[in-house]
């Protein structure tokens, strides 16, 4: 079990965390994970309610379909989520926070024996055209920061994932969307002795 | 190239059915299964798939429409999950009563009351006593894969089957799912062969009331009594263990994969300690075994595929030399213990090899169940004298 990866989505109900994630997995997949998952958490769900998407990744083909209890990494899809969901109370040490906001890492209060990775996901998503009836959609700008900011899954894969699912006008607007936020990422690294801030 | 696909079940489920080329299908929204009848709906709109769908007001009218153009000569399929398959209760009766290979998916739900729409496997259980074949399901590659082999086992022996597998578990989580290509599943699936029926000859010249002895039917010939039909219904059920091996053999020859027929192994052959269950929650258990294997306990999974018919001397015989046997299972049959363990209790009767038995009952209407928590479990099975018990009761 210690060569799965297991990943924690944050999201609000229609906000495109069961897409992201859908594509997340496809991405670590063509990377060459042979096991990979992602299971959305469903109760009542209902548009604009907290939703999660416990999801794994793995060199060996995926056993097991319980929830994550404690993950690798987290990607919260709204920051106003932070103040919800307690979502570094399930996240290991040494772990990955990713979070959609304007903020810079050091502004959001966290602190705690875990990386940060901060990318304007609504911004990348608005600037690429990706709006729709007034909804900014984020299911590939968050991917930007996960891309930047982990070692696990190259940004071409993450391309080729999203060309699997989109094509056209739209490819062109999640492929850019995605380029930006990978861009716009800015990290703030935990390690046991010091924190350093990278651009 | 093989074409591996990053899908949830449902749409393996949906997949299978296109594959399969079935003719009618017929079904009634219910959570979690209701992604499977939109996929359908969408590949018939599309003209991908070129069959009836009969939109119908009731799980009840789903299965009789099936049932009807099965009668027919037609291949059918259906799907349902939890309160809705318990609404074709009636029909699944007739289903297998009329001999008709019905092929169904149920995705696998908790009944209410009270409310739930996740996951345990009261649902399928419950119609156990039906007559229908039930295949469960480890993970959503055997989603594909076991209703494209239910196909080939219903149609030959006339015995409607019902594939089973988890609701969200694996219904709404995304695996990846090797689609098998369309040359060879019609290679392995030719079309329907000439129907059969109840009788001999048709479904057309059973007498309208079967009486307890037989009688002349309206052509003239001995027409059987309801005994002797129920009989041959039994009889067939029982040869259906050889025929589900040899579906998947047949399958693994083409396919390169098996299901394990109709049951599986996992580290069994060194085996002390066997843990019994079907569903994921059988995959779940072979995380488990390796926990206890990392104790120091030498334990293995038998993870059952075929429920119904149920193939006691296969299981039997795996768990031959084992000492300690734990069941792990999502339903109960109220009043007493789980489904699973009483029917491997009654099994292991006959056998000379009776090992000290546990059975629990665990993760009913979608309470999570991590490995640790049954290595956990299955230690004190092995250590203890606990004979039954559920897991993980909080109130």
């Amino acid at each position: 079990m210690s060569s799965t990866y297991q990943i924690i989505w944050h999201g609000r109900g229609g906000q495109g965390a069961v897409t992201a994630a859908k594509i997340f997995t496809e991405a670590a997949y063509l990377q060459g994970f042979k096991g990979v998952s992602a299971k959305p958490t469903y109760f009542s769900e209902r548009r604009g309610a907290p939703v999660s998407v416990h999801a794994r990744i793995s060199l060996d083909p995926i056993r097991t379909f319980s929830n994550v209890s404690m993950a690798d990494m987290a990607v919260v899809l709204d920051d106003n989520l932070l103040e919800m969901v307690n979502v570094t109370s399930t996240l290991k040490e040494g772990g990955l926070l990713v979070i959609n906001s304007s903020k810079r890492p050091d502004e959001l209060g966290l602190n705690g024996p875990f990386s940060v990775a901060v990318s304007d996901a609504f911004q990348s998503s608005e600037e690429a055209g990706l709006i729709i009836e007034g909804n900014v959609l984020i299911s590939t700008s968050i991917l930007g920061p996960i891309a930047a900011a982990s070692d696990l899954v190259d940004l071409a894969n993450f391309k080729r994932a999203v060309e699997h699912k989109f094509s056209g006008k739209a490819l062109e607007k999640n492929l850019l969307a995605l380029e930006l936020a990978y861009r716009s990422t800015r990290i703030s690294s935990y390690t046991k002795f010091a924190r350093t801030v990278s651009a | 190239m093989t074409d591996v696909r990053i899908i949830t079940a449902n749409s393996a489920a949906a997949i299978a059915a296109k594959l399969c080329r079935v003719q009618v299908i017929s079904a009634y929204p219910i959570t979690p299964q209701t992604p499977v009848t939109e996929e359908l709906a969408q590949l018939v709109e599309s003209k991908e798939l070129d069959a009836e769908y009969l939109t119908v007001e009731s799980e009840h009218s789903a299965m009789a429409s099936v049932i009807a153009a099965s009668q027919v000569g037609a291949r059918v399929f259906t799907a349902s999950s939890a309160n809705g398959l318990l609404y074709m209760h009636e029909m699944l009766h007739w289903a297998a009563g009329s001999r008709t290979p019905v092929v169904m998916a149920c995705v696998n739900r908790g009944v209410g009351a009270p409310w739930t729409i996740l996951n345990d496997q009261q649902d399928s259980i419950s119609q156990r006593d039906t007559g229908w074949i039930q295949l469960y399901c480890k993970n959503s590659q055997e989603v594909i894969d076991s209703i494209i082999q239910a196909y080939k086992i219903a149609e030959h022996i006339d015995i409607p089957t019902m594939v089973c597998y988890d609701g969200f578990i694996l219904s709404h989580t995304t695996t990846p799912v090797e689609i098998p290509g369309q040359e060879l599943v019609d290679q392995y699936l030719p079309p329907r062969r000439q129907v059969k029926g109840i009788s001999d000859h048709s479904f057309m010249n059973v007498n309208p009331l079967i009486l307890s002895d037989p009688r002349l039917g309206i052509d003239g010939k001995m027409a059987p009594g309801y005994m002797d039909m129920r009989y041959r219904l039994q009889n067939d059920l029982i040869k259906a263990i050889g025929l589900i091996k040899e579906a998947d053999q047949e399958f693994e020859q083409l396919f390169g994969r098996s299901c394990g027929g109709v049951c599986w192994n996992y580290k069994m052959s060194d085996a002390a300690h066997a843990i019994v269950s079907f569903g994921s929650l059988a995959s779940e258990c072979t995380l488990a075994a390796d926990l206890l294997r990392q104790k120091g306990l030498r334990a293995g999974v038998i993870g059952l595929r075929s429920y119904r018919p149920f193939p006691k001397n296969e299981i039997v015989k795996n768990l031959n030399g084992v000492e300690t046997v734990t069941v792990f299972e999502k339903d109960v049959s109220y009043g007493y213990e789980g489904a699973l363990a009483m029917d491997l209790k009654a099994g292991l009767y006959d056998s000379v090899n009776h090992p000290k038995f546990c059975s629990y009952v665990v993760g009913l209407g979608g309470r999570d169940v991590l490995p640790e928590t049954l290595a956990n479990e299955a230690y004190k099975a092995i250590t203890g004298e606990i004979e039954h018990g559920w897991v993980d009761i909080k109130a």
